[in-house]
């Protein structure tokens, strides 16, 4: 949904970091609006995982140069936690388990820290558990994962489901998905799909990193960039997709006199 | 406390001072007293000649020798223990309450400072027939105590030794054939460290006969923080096809000791599980034995350490197996933090009478902190030819993605460690059977990152 007067939710200019010392994104520029859903393709080691998680606050990574706005403030200065409390969320590629800590629980003291940090009441368990039960419907999910430990023992299309429950709850201004699609069957893609269609709203935005187009069936894209050796190559519509999925990365690479950023 | 002064800390001077340690110990038990020990006095006495007799000129271990290399008994030597005080003032059941779990209300067995304490135990739900109390009331009825007190394998242990000389009185329990308890029974040892420095040597034996079976809490806890020491032996024996479900708790005063023995034997197709959790003591040891005599024997043991500041914790276990088709799983986790120093030492014989064992073994250790230090030493022994063992060590730190998967969802970091912690040491508190001990320290855990 792209409309020219929408507030611009994330500006990155000229963004490079690392891990380690070897440098991975080497000057990226990507400006996301309000009520935009962006795709970002690319080969494998193309930069794209590091870069959700340089979003997100990954403690591992380095930032050596360029800026990240979020909402006009500087979300580099911003620890992992107070990102997430001001509204960005990643949908992680392999959440974590956490034995002895049940789902419920967990989603009730993220929920409630977001609440504190804007300044609201917490909800009692019982309030709580009345809003969780809503949005189980978004994924599909059984109330029986409510009692369950976090992500133990669940399949992956669970713990992708789990996932996209915790971004409905937490109704994040920008919501990363890095390769939430990878591992899952159709029917389980089609679920995660359509609960991220749920949440999509004009005045939230959402990045899909991913590897394959099957998932820009379900969720359709406002741009799609290609990225490679730490940068964004090219961005298009979404035929740009269509056109990846027949001819490959190879003639993006092999072009790549073409400017980043559309 | 004394000061020694000398130019050089001599070694002869040390072990002499060690030798004589142990005989002090030894004084400062109670003396006998027939007329309150009635029918299981010459058991007790029988008990402790033969204990004293091992005893006679034992210097007690150093670090020079292997089984003793990684914890030092020093800070043991250096303070002058005393004989439980017999005018103590016994506290009253709601001082205790906090230890009491709902599930025990109504079998529970109370030891005060290693005495017994009947004013604040209640066995009136155990079922008719369920033989459960100290020895003085159950060898009047048991005669055949005398082929089970004392008589497990691994007696010449020197602190096992040191307790059995100094054997004054014992929690029993003991299931009759085929006897089935669902409450879980309890065996709280409640210390009240007063002015000097006490000794207390609590002592239990159970016995389970062919078929029975039942889930046991051992407790070892205190009302305040002070300097004590508690050498404690549990005999445990399982008739064929017995099951015991064991947890064993030890949560002494920080400054306190502890060195404790668990000894088990299991006849044929028994079922013996323990989970063995050391919260407490600057210093303390845990020697779990566990002998199968009997063929299709299962064994678990799950162990959880956690420990900070400057405390030692030592596990020492060993399933020895002499029968073939026995099985054993074994889990020993280790969380340490400050310059706490954590030791693991698990050992498995497999003979080559003990064919198709299947035996595994974990040790997983959760460092927090740059000072923290664990060592972990498998040890199998396996001269069997066709056995399944296997034995994995592991020592880490928390996990930086997992923190941040954290993080990313709100909790600050903190939090994050906290939670993460929890979830390394719910793997052994989660086999708890009894509910609200296992939340109770569920709660402990979270709270004491």
């Amino acid at each position: 949904m792209i409309s020219q007067n929408s507030e611009v939710i994330l500006a990155v200019r000229d963004l490079t970091a690392e891990v380690d010392g070897t440098p991975i994104l080497k000057g990226l520029n990507l400006e996301v609006k309000a009520g935009e859903i962006h795709a970002i393709m690319g080969p494998n080691g193309s930069g794209k995982s590091t870069f959700s998680k340089i979003l997100a606050g990954h403690p591992d990574y380095t930032v050596t140069g360029g800026e990240v706005l979020f909402r006009g403030q500087n979300l580099l200065e911003m620890e992992a936690e107070e990102r997430a409390r001001s509204g960005i969320f990643l949908a992680f590629q392999y959440p974590i388990e956490i034995p002895g800590v049940s789902n419920l629980d967990f989603l009730r003291v993220a929920y409630n820290s977001k609440r504190q940090h804007a300044g609201l009441e917490e909800l009692d368990a019982f309030d709580f558990d009345e809003l969780v039960r809503q949005k189980l419907d978004v994924v599909k999910m059984d109330s029986a994962f409510l009692s369950r430990s976090l992500n133990e023992g669940f399949s992956g299309g669970e713990k992708k489901r789990n996932e996209i429950l915790q971004m409905a709850l937490l109704e994040p201004v920008l919501g990363i998905l890095d390769e939430t699609d990878s591992g899952l069957d159709i029917d389980a893609l089609k679920i995660v799909a359509g609960g991220v269609n749920q949440l999509t709203k004009p005045d939230n935005a959402i990045v899909l990193i991913t590897h394959y187009q099957r998932l820009l069936n379900y969720i359709v894209p406002d741009f799609v960039h290609v990225m490679a050796r730490g940068r964004i190559l090219t961005s298009g519509g979404k035929e740009l997709a269509l056109e990846l999925e027949t001819r490959g990365y190879d003639w993006v690479l092999e072009s790549e006199t073409v400017g980043a950023g559309a | 406390m004394t000061t020694q002064v000398s130019v050089n800390p001599g070694v002869g001077l040390k072990t002499s001072h060690r030798g004589g340690y142990v005989q002090d110990l030894v004084n400062t038990r109670p003396s006998l007293d027939s007329t309150t020990l009635g029918a299981a006095t010459t058991l007790v006495q029988t008990c402790r000649d033969r204990a004293e007799a091992l005893l006679t000129d034992r210097p007690l271990p150093t670090t020079r020798e292997e089984e003793w290399r990684f914890t030092d008994l020093t800070p043991l030597t250096q303070v002058k223990f005393v004989g439980v005080a017999v005018d103590r003032p016994v506290p009253s059941v709601s001082e205790i309450n906090a230890f009491i779990h709902p599930e025990t209300a109504t079998t529970r067995l109370v030891f005060v400072n290693g005495v017994y304490a009947p004013q604040l135990s209640d066995l009136s739900g155990l079922p008719a027939g369920a033989i459960v109390g100290n020895l003085t009331t159950v060898a009047s009825q048991y005669p055949q105590l005398s082929e089970y007190l004392g008589q497990q394998q691994g007696a010449e242990e020197i602190f096992t030794s040191l307790n059995t000389a100094s054997l004054t009185d014992a929690a029993v329990v003991w299931l009759a054939r085929n006897q089935a308890i669902d409450s879980p029974i309890q065996l709280l040892f409640v210390t009240t460290p007063g002015e000097a420095p006490e000794i207390n040597q609590p002592r239990c034996l159970v016995v389970a006969e062919p078929g029975s079976s039942a889930t046991l809490l051992e407790e070892y806890v205190t009302l305040n923080p002070g300097v004590y020491f508690t050498n404690g032996v549990t005999e445990i024996w399982l008739g064929e096809n017995a099951q015991l479900h064991h947890t064993r708790l030890q949560q002494e005063s920080q400054a306190a000791f502890h060195i404790g023995k668990t000894a088990v034997s299991q006849a044929r197709d028994s079922r013996y599980t323990c989970n063995a959790v050391s919260l407490g003591a600057e210093l303390s040891r845990h020697h779990l034995e566990v002998y199968q005599t009997g063929e299709q024997t299962e064994t678990t043991l799950n162990g959880l350490t956690m420990i900070s500041g400057d405390q030692t914790a030592d596990t020492h276990s060993l399933i020895g197996y002499t029968r073939p088709h026995g099985s054993s799983q074994q889990i020993h986790k280790c969380i340490v933090d400050g310059h706490g120093h954590a030791i693991f030492n698990g050992k498995v014989f497999v003979p080559q009478a003990a064919q198709l064992t299947n035996a595994a073994q974990l040790s997983s250790n959760l460092l927090l902190s740059p000072k923290a230090r664990v060592d972990t030493k498998p040890q199998l022994e396996i001269t069997a030819d066709n056995v399944k063992c296997t034995h994995g060590a592991t020592v880490s730190q928390l996990d930086s993605d997992e923190v941040f998967y954290l993080q990313s969802r709100g909790i600050d970091a903190h939090s994050s460690r906290k939670l993460l912690t929890f979830a390394f040491a719910y793997d052994v508190l989660g086999q708890i059977p009894v509910a609200s001990l296992r939340d109770s320290l569920s709660q402990l855990v979270r709270n004491q990152v």
